[in-house]
């Protein structure tokens, strides 16, 4: 099987997205060690409002986009066996490493040697492990409540800004009040 | 331009500025922000220089496929944008222990990176296990309003804020 010629402008646009991201998450201290479980200790929520603020202002923009017909969503397929247990193992691990995929990266731009000899080391152990395990986790425990690619609105069934609306609402209260506590 | 080199942004900036850049992923390259792949194919990669071509038969690899695509670089520019934007408000510095570490634990780099390389097994195994991280759950998904990303980002936290707990308030 012939191996198709990289068309280059995807890769130049990945490096150029990630050249912002990683910059953004410099700025916003999310690269550290001790911000991040700062925010799992809930004494300091910055982590918190970065994703909240990214959220509420991605979802509009990016239904926005989907009225208009400029973008489709891929939203990924998910089952309870997956996202559940899966959700909580890669919560245990945020917690011994204090990094996560994206900020180790950062963290690792940013000279923080515990992301790069450490946690790189274990997340690409683990990813192995997880590819080895592969085909007999698929055939089992990943398949348990599988509910596919379900999108909340798709789930209430009810037109898409009718959960929008309220869900960028509550996500901005929800930073109001966190303001308002301190913290 | 003074707030290139300033410290620290504001997170409802940051988080803005994420969010805007969501947007134009979408648009101009047709993919969500995302990371965790990128490590998997990356073990992957590693896994196939030892031990040959057949590696990337298995078939979790054949799913994600062992090639250096839009994600990679994606992972590769965080790394370099971390460091310039370090490197710009004077805050790199090469450190094996963060002063939280260090408070309950000390400066021991050993048992720091032996937590590390433990924690990250939970991360690279966890993400893959439910499909996304932080980036590709936590913000694409979430935003997206997709199930599995709620679900996901929920356990995280979860998992995330007891696990912590009990390092922090129960071991050290």
């Amino acid at each position: 099987m012939d191996v198709q010629k990289q068309n280059r402008a995807p890769l130049l646009q990945g490096l150029a997205f990630g050249l912002v991201f990683g910059f953004l998450l410099q700025k916003g201290g999310a690269t550290k060690y001790d911000v991040i479980i700062g925010q799992l200790l809930l004494s300091d929520f910055t982590i918190v409002k970065i994703m909240l603020s990214a959220v509420v202002t991605g979802m509009i923009g990016i239904y926005a986009m989907k009225s208009l017909g400029w973008v489709t969503l891929s939203p990924k397929s998910g089952s309870a066996g997956m996202n559940i247990i899966g959700g909580l193992i890669f919560g245990v691990g945020f917690a011994l490493l204090g990094y996560c995929p994206g900020t180790i990266a950062g963290a690792i731009g940013n000279g923080y040697l515990d992301a790069l000899v450490g946690g790189l080391a274990g997340i690409l152990i683990g990813s192995g492990i997880f590819a080895a395990l592969y085909p007999r986790l698929s055939q089992g425990i990943l398949k348990k409540g599988y509910f596919g690619d379900l999108t909340l609105p798709r789930m209430f069934k009810v037109g898409d800004w009718v959960v929008v609306i309220p869900v960028a609402l509550c996500i901005l209260l929800l930073l109001f009040l966190l303001e308002q506590a301190g913290l | 331009m003074e707030f290139l080199t300033q410290t620290r942004w504001s997170p409802y900036a940051v988080g803005i500025g994420i969010g805007i850049l969501s947007w134009l992923s979408f648009l101009i390259s047709r993919h969500p922000i995302a990371c965790s792949t990128t490590f998997a194919k990356t073990s992957g990669m590693i896994e196939r220089l030892f031990r040959g071509n057949k590696v990337a038969e298995k078939p979790y690899y054949q799913k994600i496929s062992l090639v250096v695509d839009w994600q990679y670089m994606l992972v590769v520019g965080i790394v370099i944008g971390s460091f310039i934007s370090a490197l710009l408000s004077g805050d790199f510095q090469w450190q094996w222990v963060s002063p939280i570490w260090d408070a309950s634990f000390g400066s021991g780099v050993i048992p720091r990176i032996a937590l590390a390389l433990i924690g990250g097994v939970c991360i690279g195994f966890g993400a893959r296990w439910a499909d996304g991280c932080t980036s590709g759950h936590g913000i694409s998904g979430t935003l997206q309003l997709a199930v599995s990303s709620w679900i996901s980002v929920l356990c995280f936290f979860i998992g995330g804020i007891l696990a912590a707990h009990v390092i922090y308030r129960v071991i050290g």
